[in-house]
C-alpha cells in the first residue's frame, strides 16, 4: 500500500507540471510578446483621416498665386456594399463597367473593411448629381479634399505640382502617407512639401466584430485635428512674372530677376512654360504625357531652364575678368591694351568685332572688347607670383567659383544643376602637363569649358550690384504667420573682391547701356541708370543665343536680372530689351510709352527652333566656343529675325568671339548636355 | 439531529475547498457579466441576461451542494449502481429524444432548461468505479479487473461518442488516474502518452519516413536484447503494435473523424491556417488573452470582449475574458486556484479510511483536471478546439450543477471520513 501511496506524488506532480505549461504559455503570449496586443488594436481600431488643405502660396505683395479648390473622391468600403444598381452608378460618375470592376477589385484588395478610393476627384457637378442618389449605393460615400488651383496660370515651373504618392513615398514617409494621398512632386510643392502639406487629422474609432462603429477610442485622447498647411510667401513679383512670361511667349529661354540685397528671386520665367492647372485633376496623367511628348512639345517644356539650362556666359563674363584683374592688381582702371581687331593667343588669332586701338576698362566693357578681356585673363594666368600657369589657373577658377559658378547655388527648388567650371586637375587630365593660358584662353570671354545657368548669371549681377557679396537666391520669402526663413537665405556670401574695385566695372556696364557707344544703348531706361552687359553666345547647332545681364538702378540697386533668349542672335536685340521692360516695370510699375510699344512688339515675336531634317546632321564641331544649351539638339531659326528699329544698330555690334583654338578641342561628352534632362517622375 | 452533531458536521467539512469553489464561481459570474457587456452601461440588473441566470445557477448550486452535505454518506456507495444505470439510460435517451445543437445530440430539453446527460454520467461513472474498487479490492494486475474497469468507463464513453461529443468523451480518459493510484501499471500511462506522441508524429512526419524510423529503432532494441528473450519479445510486440497503430490512426482520421474535427487538429498542428474559418475562434481568443498583457485592461475595458471578437465567450471561451481584462495576473490566479483545489482534493482523498471515498476523490480531481487543462489549453491554442466548459466559471446551469454535485459528494464523503461506509 505504501508503494501505491507514493503514486499520489506522481499524480500531483503531473498536475503541477501541466499547470506550469499553461502558465508558461500564458506568460509568453501575454507578457513576453507584443504580437497579440497589436493584433487586438488592429482588430478594433480604425483610423479615420481628415485631410487638411495645402498651404496657399502668395507673391511678395501677398497676392494669391496658388489656392485650393474642393474636389470629391468617391470612397468605398467593400464589405458594406450590398446589391445595388451598378449601371446607374457608373452612369452618374461617367465610367464604364470595366473600370468599375477594376476599381472595385483594387479597393477590395487594399482592404475589405477600410475605406478606399473608388473614383478620384469628381467634379462639383458630378458630386451634386451623385449626392442625391448616394443612399441607393450602400458602402459608398464621398470624401471631400482640396486640389490646387492657379488663378493666373503662371509660373508652372516654379510651383511644380502635386501628385498621388508612389510606393516609395509611402515607405519614405514613415507611416504618414497612405495610398491615395497626395504629395508635392516638383518645384516649390516638392521643396516645401513638409510645410505646405499640413497634418492629417486622425480620429481613432472602435469597431466591433460585425464592423459596427462603437465610438471613439480612449475618449478621443489620441485623436488629432487636421492642421492646414502653412501659408508660404514667395519672393516672386506677380507683375513682372506675368510680364516676363508674356514677353517670352513663343520663345525659348529664361528670365531670372533677383533683389540683390536679399537674394529674393523676383521673376522666374522658363519658356516654353505651361499652365500649372494642367497638372491638376483627373487629366493630370494625360496632360503630363503630352508635355513630355517630343512631337507635341518639342522644346522640353518641363525643363526648368533658369536652374537647369546650360549656357556659356559669353561676353557677360567680361565684368568678372575686370574685377579679378583689379583685385589682383594686374590692371588698374586706366590700364590700356591695344586692340587691332584681334588678339593673338600664341600663334592663333582671336577676332574682335571692332578696331578700337588703345582701350581701357570702362570702354572695353561698354564695347564688349574681346581683346581687352583676353589681355586681362592672360595677365591673371601669367602672374609671376605663381610657380606656373596651371597653379595660377587653379587660383583663378577658385576665385570665379566664389561668384557662384560651377557649383549649385542652393536655391530652394529641387533639381538645380551646378553648371561647369574646370579645375586645373581637369585640364591636367585632358592635356597632361603641357597646357597653358593660350590653351584655355577662350574662358576669358566666357566660352569654352564653362557653363552657367541663368540663375548663376543673375546672381553675378546681384554680386556686382551689392559691390561684393550675394545672398543665396531663393524663392520663398517667408513661411507661415511668423514669417520664418532659413538662416542660409539671410547670410551674406562675400566674393573676396574689395568694394572699391566694383565702381570702375560698374562704370563700364553703365556705359554699355547708356553711352552712345554701348552695346545695349537702345535698352536704356528713362530716368533710371541700368547697368548691364550683353552677350551673344555662340551656338554651333543653330543661331546664337541672345543674352543680357544687368542691374538697376546704379545706386542702391533694386533688381539684378539675367535674360537668355535661345537662337535669337545678338544680345542687344532681344535679351537686353526684355530685361529693360522687366526692370522698368518693376521699378516704375509701368512702362513708358515707347517701351510699351516695344514690349507689345516683343510679345508677338516668334523665335522657335524648328527641328532640322535628319539629313542635315550637325557638322563636327570646329571650335571650342560651344553653346551648351542642354535643351535643344538640332535647331534652326524659325524665321529671319528682324531687330527692332534702332538707329544705333551698327554702333551696338555685339561682341562676337571667333576663336581659332591652339589645338582642336572637342568638348568632353560630360559637358555637352545633349542628354535629356531627367525629370522627376 | 442534535446541536452537537451539527457542530461536528460543520467542523468536519473542508471549508478551504468550499472557499475555493465559491471564489471560482464568483470569478465566473464577474467574467460572464463582462463577456455579455457590450459597452453600454445599464443600471438594471436583469435575471433574464446570462449573468442573471448564472447568479441563479450559483445560488441553486450552493443549495444543491449543501443539501448533499445533509444526506447520509452511505447513500452514495449503496446507490452508486443505480445512479450509474440511470445516467446510462439518460445517455441512451438523449440519442433518441435529444435535441441536436451544433451537430451534437447532447441535450434533453426540459422546459426552459436543457439537461446534458454526459455531465451527469461523469459522477455516475465515478461513483460506480469507486464502488467496484472498494468492494472487490482489485489490484489491476490481472486482465479481468482491468476489463471490468474498462467496461464501467467504456460504456458512457462509447455512448457519448455516438452523440457525437468527442470533448466530453475525452474526459472519461481521466479515470486512468484513479486506476493508476489503485495499482494499474504505470506502463498504461506511458502507452497512453506514446499513443499521443505517435498520433502527432503521424501528422508531422510523412509515413515513408516515420514507419522505417520506428522499425529501425525497434530493430535496434530487439538486437540489443537478443539474449534476453522476454525483453526481446516485448520489444517486438511494441514495435509491431506501434506500426499497426499508425495505420489505424491514418484510417481513423480519414474515415471516422468529422471534417471539422480534422480541420481543428490540422490547425493546431500548424498544418493549415484559416484565420477566418475554423481557426478564427482560437486566433481571436489568443489575441484577446495576449492583449491583456501583465495586468489586463481592467474590468469591462476589454475591447475584444466588449465588441464580440471572441465567439462562445461566456461558455467555452470564458477564459479569454479573464485573460484580456485581468491579464497574466488574473490568469495566473485562476490557474493557481484550480491547482490548489486539485492538490487539496488529492490530499483529502489520501486521508480517507474508506477506499470508496479515496477512489471517488481521485475521480473528482482527475475530471476537474482534464476540464481545466483542455479548456485553458484550447483558449491559448495548445490543444485543439474541444468544446468542454471550464469548471465553475463557464456559463451554464447544467455544467455548474454537475460539477457542484461532483465536488460536494466528495466533501460529504470527506466530512464523514471517521465513519464507515
Amino acid at each position: 500500500m505504501d508503494n501505491l501511496f507514493n503514486r499520489k506524488y506522481i499524480i500531483q506532480g503531473l498536475f503541477i507540471l501541466v499547470a506550469l505549461i499553461l502558465v508558461g504559455t500564458l506568460f509568453y503570449i501575454q507578457v513576453a510578446s507584443d504580437k497579440y496586443f497589436l493584433s487586438a488594436e488592429s482588430n478594433v481600431l480604425r483610423k479615420i483621416y481628415t485631410f487638411p488643405a495645402r498651404g496657399v502660396i502668395l507673391d511678395r505683395n501677398e497676392k494669391v498665386l496658388v489656392q485650393n479648390e474642393p474636389v470629391y473622391d468617391l470612397m468605398v468600403i467593400p464589405n458594406q456594399v450590398k446589391e445595388f444598381d451598378t449601371l446607374s452608378l457608373i452612369n452618374i460618375i461617367g465610367i464604364d463597367m470595366k473600370r468599375f470592376k477594376k476599381s472595385f477589385n483594387r479597393a477590395t484588395v487594399q482592404s475589405r473593411y477600410q475605406p478606399s478610393i473608388f473614383e478620384k476627384q469628381l467634379s462639383v457637378q458630378v458630386y451634386a448629381a451623385l449626392s442625391e442618389q448616394l443612399a441607393r449605393f450602400p458602402g459608398f460615400f464621398v470624401q471631400s479634399r482640396t486640389v490646387r488651383y492657379y488663378p493666373d496660370s503662371l509660373a508652372g515651373h516654379f510651383f511644380g505640382y502635386v501628385k498621388e504618392v508612389s510606393k516609395k513615398d509611402i515607405e519614405m514617409s514613415e507611416g504618414y502617407y497612405r495610398p491615395g494621398d497626395y504629395i508635392g512632386k516638383a518645384g516649390v510643392e516638392k521643396q516645401y512639401n513638409d510645410v505646405l502639406r499640413g497634418e492629417k487629422g486622425i480620429i481613432n474609432m472602435l469597431y466591433d466584430a460585425r464592423n459596427v462603429p462603437k465610438g471613439s477610442y480612449a475618449e478621443g485622447k489620441f485623436d488629432t485635428l487636421a492642421r492646414s498647411g502653412e501659408k508660404v510667401i514667395s519672393s516672386l513679383d506677380f507683375r513682372i512674372q506675368k510680364l516676363g512670361e508674356e514677353l517670352m511667349k513663343n520663345k525659348v529661354g529664361s528670365i531670372v530677376a533677383i533683389e540683390p540685397a536679399t537674394g529674393e528671386i523676383l521673376a522666374f520665367v522658363s519658356s516654353p512654360g505651361y499652365d500649372p492647372n494642367l497638372m491638376v485633376g483627373r487629366q493630370q496623367g494625360n496632360n503630363y504625357m503630352d508635355l513630355i511628348n517630343q512631337e507635341k512639345n518639342p522644346n522640353r517644356v518641363l525643363t526648368v531652364r533658369p536652374i537647369q539650362g546650360y549656357y556659356s556666359p559669353g561676353s557677360s563674363f567680361k565684368p568678372l575678368d575686370a574685377l579679378l584683374g583689379l583685385q589682383e592688381g594686374v590692371i588698374d582702371p586706366n590700364t590700356t591694351f591695344n586692340c587691332p581687331g584681334y588678339y593673338m593667343a600664341g600663334n592663333h588669332k582671336v577676332k574682335c568685332e571692332h578696331v578700337d586701338g588703345n582701350i581701357s576698362l570702362r570702354k572695353g566693357l561698354a564695347r564688349s572688347c574681346n581683346t581687352y578681356a583676353l589681355y586681362v585673363f592672360q595677365k591673371l594666368i601669367t602672374q609671376k607670383k605663381f610657380k606656373n600657369q596651371q597653379i595660377a589657373y587653379d587660383e583663378w577658377q577658385k576665385r570665379v567659383r566664389k561668384f557662384g559658378l560651377g557649383e549649385k547655388l542652393g536655391v530652394d527648388l529641387p533639381s538645380e544643376r551646378p553648371g561647369n567650371l574646370y579645375t586645373a586637375e581637369h585640364y591636367n587630365k585632358k592635356y597632361g602637363n603641357r597646357w597653358r593660358y593660350t590653351t584655355v584662353i577662350s574662358l576669358g570671354i566666357g566660352q569654352g569649358e564653362m557653363d552657367a545657368t541663368p540663375l548663376q548669371m543673375a546672381n553675378i549681377m546681384a554680386i556686382i550690384a551689392n559691390r561684393g557679396y550675394y545672398v543665396k537666391p531663393h524663392l520663398i520669402k517667408a513661411i507661415g504667420e511668423n514669417k520664418v526663413i532659413k538662416k542660409e537665405y539671410a547670410r551674406k556670401n562675400y566674393v573676396d573682391v574689395d568694394a572699391r574695385h566694383f565702381e570702375p566695372v560698374i562704370d563700364g556696364m553703365q556705359d554699355a547701356v547708356n553711352a552712345p557707344w554701348g552695346t545695349a544703348r537702345q535698352s536704356a531706361i528713362e530716368n533710371i541708370i541700368m547697368c548691364g552687359k550683353t552677350g551673344t553666345v555662340q551656338n554651333p547647332r543653330g543661331k546664337n543665343h541672345s543674352v543680357f545681364i544687368g542691374f538697376a538702378p546704379r545706386d542702391n540697386p533694386k533688381i539684378a536680372i539675367a535674360v537668355v533668349v535661345e537662337n535669337a542672335g545678338f544680345g542687344s536685340t532681344y535679351a537686353a530689351p526684355i530685361a529693360s521692360y522687366i526692370a522698368e516695370k518693376y521699378l516704375k510699375d509701368s512702362l513708358s510709352v515707347n517701351k510699351k510699344a516695344g514690349a507689345e512688339w516683343m510679345k508677338k515675336q516668334v523665335i522657335l527652333p524648328v527641328p532640322k531634317k535628319p539629313k542635315l546632321k550637325a557638322k563636327p564641331l570646329l571650335t571650342d566656343s560651344l553653346k551648351k544649351d542642354s535643351t535643344q539638339k538640332s535647331l534652326a531659326p524659325a524665321k529671319v529675325l528682324t531687330a527692332p528699329a534702332s538707329g544705333a544698330a551698327t554702333a551696338t555690334a555685339p561682341a562676337k568671339a571667333a576663336i581659332v583654338p591652339v589645338k582642336p578641342v572637342g568638348i568632353p561628352a560630360k559637358t555637352t548636355n545633349s542628354k535629356p534632362i531627367s525629370q522627376t517622375p | 439531529m442534535t446541536t452537537q452533531q451539527g457542530n461536528r458536521f460543520f467542523f468536519n467539512v473542508d471549508w478551504i475547498t468550499i472557499l475555493l469553489y465559491v471564489a471560482l464561481c464568483t470569478i465566473g459570474f464577474v467574467n460572464i457579466y463582462a463577456s455579455i457587456f457590450n459597452g453600454v452601461e445599464s443600471n438594471d440588473f436583469s435575471f433574464a441576461a446570462k449573468y442573471g441566470k448564472q447568479l441563479i445557477y450559483i445560488i441553486t448550486g450552493l443549495i444543491l451542494g449543501f443539501s448533499i452535505l445533509l444526506l447520509d454518506a452511505k447513500f452514495f456507495s449503496v446507490f452508486s449502481p443505480i445512479v450509474y444505470g440511470l445516467t446510462m439510460l439518460l445517455l441512451i435517451a438523449v440519442l433518441v429524444v435529444g435535441r441536436k445543437v451544433a451537430g451534437n445530440q447532447a441535450w434533453i430539453p426540459l422546459g426552459s432548461f436543457r439537461l446534458q446527460p454526459s455531465e451527469l454520467a461523469k459522477f455516475g461513472t465515478a461513483l460506480l468505479l469507486a464502488r467496484y474498487v472498494s468492494s472487490f479490492n482489485p489490484k489491476f494486475r490481472d486482465i479481468k479487473s482491468i476489463f471490468f474497469a474498462a467496461v464501467i468507463v467504456g460504456i458512457p464513453l462509447f455512448l457519448i461518442m455516438l452523440q457525437p461529443d468527442t470533448g466530453s468523451a475525452l474526459v472519461f480518459l481521466s479515470f486512468m488516474f484513479p486506476l493508476y493510484r489503485e495499482g494499474l501499471s504505470g506502463y498504461f500511462l506511458l502507452i497512453f502518452l506514446g499513443m499521443i506522441v505517435l498520433f502527432i508524429a503521424d501528422f508531422l512526419v510523412p509515413s515513408e519516413i516515420l514507419i522505417p524510423l520506428i522499425l529501425a529503432i525497434g530493430g535496434l532494441f530487439i538486437y540489443q536484447n537478443r539474449r534476453k528473450h522476454k525483453v526481446m519479445i516485448s520489444c517486438i510486440i511494441v514495435t509491431v503494435v506501434a506500426v499497426g497503430y499508425l495505420f489505424l490512426v491514418k484510417f481513423a482520421y480519414e474515415k471516422v473523424l468529422e471534417p471539422h474535427q480534422r480541420t481543428r487538429i490540422e490547425i493546431l498542428l500548424g498544418l493549415k491556417t484559416d484565420p477566418k474559418g475554423a481557426g478564427y475562434n482560437v486566433i481571436q481568443s489568443k489575441i484577446a488573452i495576449g492583449s491583456g498583457q501583465l495586468t489586463g485592461r481592467g474590468f469591462l475595458e476589454g475591447t475584444q470582449t466588449k465588441y464580440g471578437y471572441v465567439p462562445e465567450q461566456s461558455t467555452d471561451f470564458i477564459f479569454s475574458t479573464i485573460g484580456e481584462e485581468w491579464g497574466f495576473v488574473g490568469c495566473f490566479t485562476v490557474v493557481a486556484l484550480y491547482i490548489f483545489m486539485l492538490l487539496r482534493i488529492i490530499n483529502l482523498a489520501e486521508r480517507q479510511r474508506s477506499t470508496f471515498s479515496r477512489v471517488y476523490g481521485y475521480c473528482v480531481a482527475s475530471i476537474l483536471f482534464f476540464h481545466v487543462f483542455i479548456n485553458i489549453g484550447m483558449t491559448i491554442g495548445i490543444i485543439p478546439v474541444i468544446g468542454i466548459p471550464l469548471p465553475f466559471i463557464s456559463y451554464g446551469g447544467s455544467s455548474l450543477w454537475s460539477f457542484t454535485v461532483l465536488l460536494f459528494i466528495f466533501l460529504k464523503l470527506d466530512s464523514n471520513r471517521m465513519g464507515f461506509i
